[in-house]
């Protein structure tokens, strides 16, 4: 124990702990339950059964009632905890309840019912982290569908951002033509005017091109994004241009060039890119939204949110599908938290 | 050790998997660019590189952004902008037609300026407790503590989550029959409506989106901060300077760049509130969280009003706020250098 105190207390170089040290360690700890809790607790509550989840008080853990299965009664039995009229409490199966009473019987002597008055039990419960609510909810969400749209948004989506945009940041970074400036000047002014502002034109260009309810209505648009050129072009133009020209010499095509010096050199900055677009297309919703009106082609994110917003709420299969759909992301974050927190904290955007 | 090796192998196989489907693509582009630089020569390269940027950026988001304006100008209830007749100014006079500003009753378009009203209210909130939390935290986090590594990725879990996972979470930690209740009920007071309560609503819907999107800002002050130079606080420390005299000399003005960079980022994302509020209460209860970028949404999409006019005018409006947003922030970087 005072190993413990010595080793938490040894910070700051001073042998004493300070009390901002205290001040620190305290909000840290509070940190992680606010910044852990929530997920945690929806994690938790993902295994409760459709009755448990609208009890109240909530409690921390999964239960569920304990069975047994006897002779002579087709179904398993739940096991209940019942005061007896002495005063002594024995656990009992109910075989039926009528009104204010139940029928049970001893699991030792199945053969005699004793009547006892329901509010003279309590269930048996053990903690249980069953996968029924994800099964019910896959089956009856069409989740495999949605994760299907979501996959396949994500995936060519992110191979057309970083195709589309590495392209344009080597000729605006390694050329000189005529209206470079111009192309670059507008692409930036750009930067900041989210799609927010131009939802109706968006949606009517979407709907002349035909893609309406169409994954590459999704897919493409978001493709082109300043943000994307910008990174990459200020990453290449570090790159030295005598590298290009001894390309040439030795009698390299333009795109070889590109796809055999430039790319493999600006692979952090592509890696980057990489993370942004999958983050943004994972868990894009306005866009998704707006381009795609009939279910079978949402995405996990336009589908959560019309399945939460159906007249009856079945919580607890709406918990198990938000603990799937946050599931992939938050592997990914796992593995590779480090390149994420520090790509973002040097480009300084998300 | 073993772990860092194993962690870098699995991000090596991410990697792996995005270059060979990369290089895949790029060899089927080289025979089309080969060809075609032997046709227009090395001048011409260049042009073909932006060109499929070019397009799809020009299509999807130059293009709509000039014919937001318009929409702003025409009016009717036809989608299509050649059936739609021209109207001027008539919009905007409908958004901005108040007989007394501050009481959006008194104003034609009424949602609107609950809306404005809203989302002003929500913007000076979040993004004050936005600055504040996260420069708390960074600074914190600047300490010599243990696993830091650790705690920064505890900030920054949520901002990787999307909305409407962040709206579910806390939705069902603060319905009637939650978590936050059930504590509230065990320490003997009685239930909080929370999501009934127009001013609770707004209440968290500020604090669940600085939840969700503080860890961002906090990295950025965090680099910041441990860019400051440490020996300008051991020569502080000599001359006897106390920790606040420490705080406001050095580390505040040699942090501002960031700040200011936290600040412009967190009020442009503000103003544009929307997805976690729309499934999080739906800009309800009422109109209490009904915020400008929903209600440009409603009015182009879910009303049955089909009003695009109004919203097109709207947007063009709040595109205005958001630009004068950014100028102000390139006028201080330029200051700063």
């Amino acid at each position: 124990m005072s190993k413990i105190w010595s080793f938490l207390s040894r910070t700051r170089g001073r042998n004493k702990l300070h009390i901002t040290d205290i001040i620190t360690y305290v909000y840290l700890s509070l940190s992680v339950i606010i910044m852990f809790g929530p997920v945690l607790w929806l994690i938790l509550s993902s295994f409760k059964s459709s009755a448990e989840v609208i009890k109240f008080p909530p409690r921390l853990f999964p239960y569920r009632q304990e069975t047994i299965e006897l002779e002579g009664y087709d179904e398993p039995l739940p096991l209940y905890e019942v005061t007896l009229e002495d005063g002594s409490t024995k656990v009992l199966a109910q075989v039926r309840r009528v009104g204010i009473e139940a029928q049970m019987v001893d699991p030792e002597s199945p053969g005699e019912i004793i009547k006892v008055n329901i509010e003279d039990r309590n269930p048996v419960e053990r903690i249980y982290f069953g996968l029924e609510n994800y099964i019910e909810g896959v089956e009856s969400f069409n989740f495999a569908r949605y994760l299907t749209n979501s996959v396949i948004v994500t995936v060519f989506a992110t191979i057309l951002t970083l195709l589309v945009n590495s392209m344009a940041a080597f000729a605006l970074s390694k050329y000189r033509f005529r209206g470079r400036n111009t192309i670059f000047l507008i692409m930036i002014s750009t930067l900041m005017v989210p799609l927010s502002v131009v939802l109706v034109p968006v949606f009517l260009v979407i709907t002349n091109v035909g893609w309406n309810n169409n994954l590459l209505g999704v897919i493409v648009p978001g493709a082109a994004t300043p943000t994307g050129v910008f990174l990459l072009r200020q990453y290449m133009l570090t790159i030295p241009d005598e590298l290009l020209a001894a390309a040439r010499i030795d009698g390299a095509s333009e795109w070889r060039i590109y796809s055999q010096i430039i790319l493999p050199l600006a692979k952090p900055a592509l890696a980057v890119l990489t993370i942004f677009s999958v983050m943004w297309r994972w868990n894009d919703f306005l866009w998704p939204l707006i381009v795609l009106s009939r279910n079978e082609m949402f995405t996990l994110q336009v589908g959560l949110n019309s399945f939460q917003g159906e007249l009856n709420v079945q919580w607890h299969l709406i918990l198990a599908m938000t603990v799937l759909t946050l599931l992939p992301i938050s592997v990914v974050f796992a593995f590779l938290q480090k390149n994420i927190t520090t790509g973002i904290a040097t480009t300084g955007m998300k | 050790m073993t772990v860092q090796t194993k962690r870098r192998s699995v991000g090596d196989f991410f990697n792996q998997i995005s270059s060979a489907i990369l290089d895949f693509f790029v060899s089927i582009l080289d025979l089309i660019f080969g060809t075609l630089q032997r046709v227009i020569g090395i001048g011409g390269m260049p042009y073909m590189f932006v060109l499929p940027n070019l397009l799809i950026f020009g299509i999807f988001i130059l293009f709509p952004m000039l014919l937001n304006f318009v929409y702003a100008f025409t009016g009717g209830t036809e989608f299509f902008p050649d059936l739609r007749p021209w109207v001027g100014t008539q919009n905007f006079e409908q958004l901005l037609s108040c007989e007394n500003f501050l009481d959006p009753n008194t104003c034609q378009e009424d949602l609107f300026w609950r809306a404005v009203f809203n989302t002003a209210g929500y913007v000076v909130f979040q993004v004050g407790l936005m600055v504040l939390v996260s420069l708390i935290t960074a600074l914190v986090l600047n300490r010599k503590i243990k696993a830091r590594g650790f705690f920064r990725s505890v900030y920054f879990y949520p901002v990787l989550l999307s909305p409407i996972v962040v709206a579910l979470i806390w939705k069902w930690i603060l319905q009637e029959n939650g978590l936050l209740n059930g504590i509230i009920t065990a320490l003997g007071y009685d239930k909080v409506p929370f999501l009934v309560d127009a001013q609770w609503a707004r209440f968290w819907v500020i604090i669940i989106s600085v939840w969700a999107f503080m860890g961002f800002y906090t990295l950025i002050l965090l680099a910041g901060l441990q860019s400051i130079p440490s020996d300008l606080y051991e020569a502080a420390s000599i001359d006897g300077a106390n920790d606040w005299n420490t705080f406001s000399k050095i580390t505040l003005p040699l942090l501002m760049p960031q700040m200011v960079v936290v600040l412009v980022l967190s009020l442009i994302r503000a103003v544009q509130i929307f997805d976690v509020v729309f499934a999080f209460t739906g800009g309800g209860p009422g109109t209490a969280t009904l915020y400008l970028v929903q209600y440009i949404y409603s009015k182009g999409f879910s009303s049955p009003s089909k009003q695009f006019g109004l919203a097109a005018a709207a947007s063009l409006l709040m595109a205005g706020v958001l630009i004068v947003l950014t100028l102000i922030q390139q006028i201080m970087r330029r200051e700063e250098q």
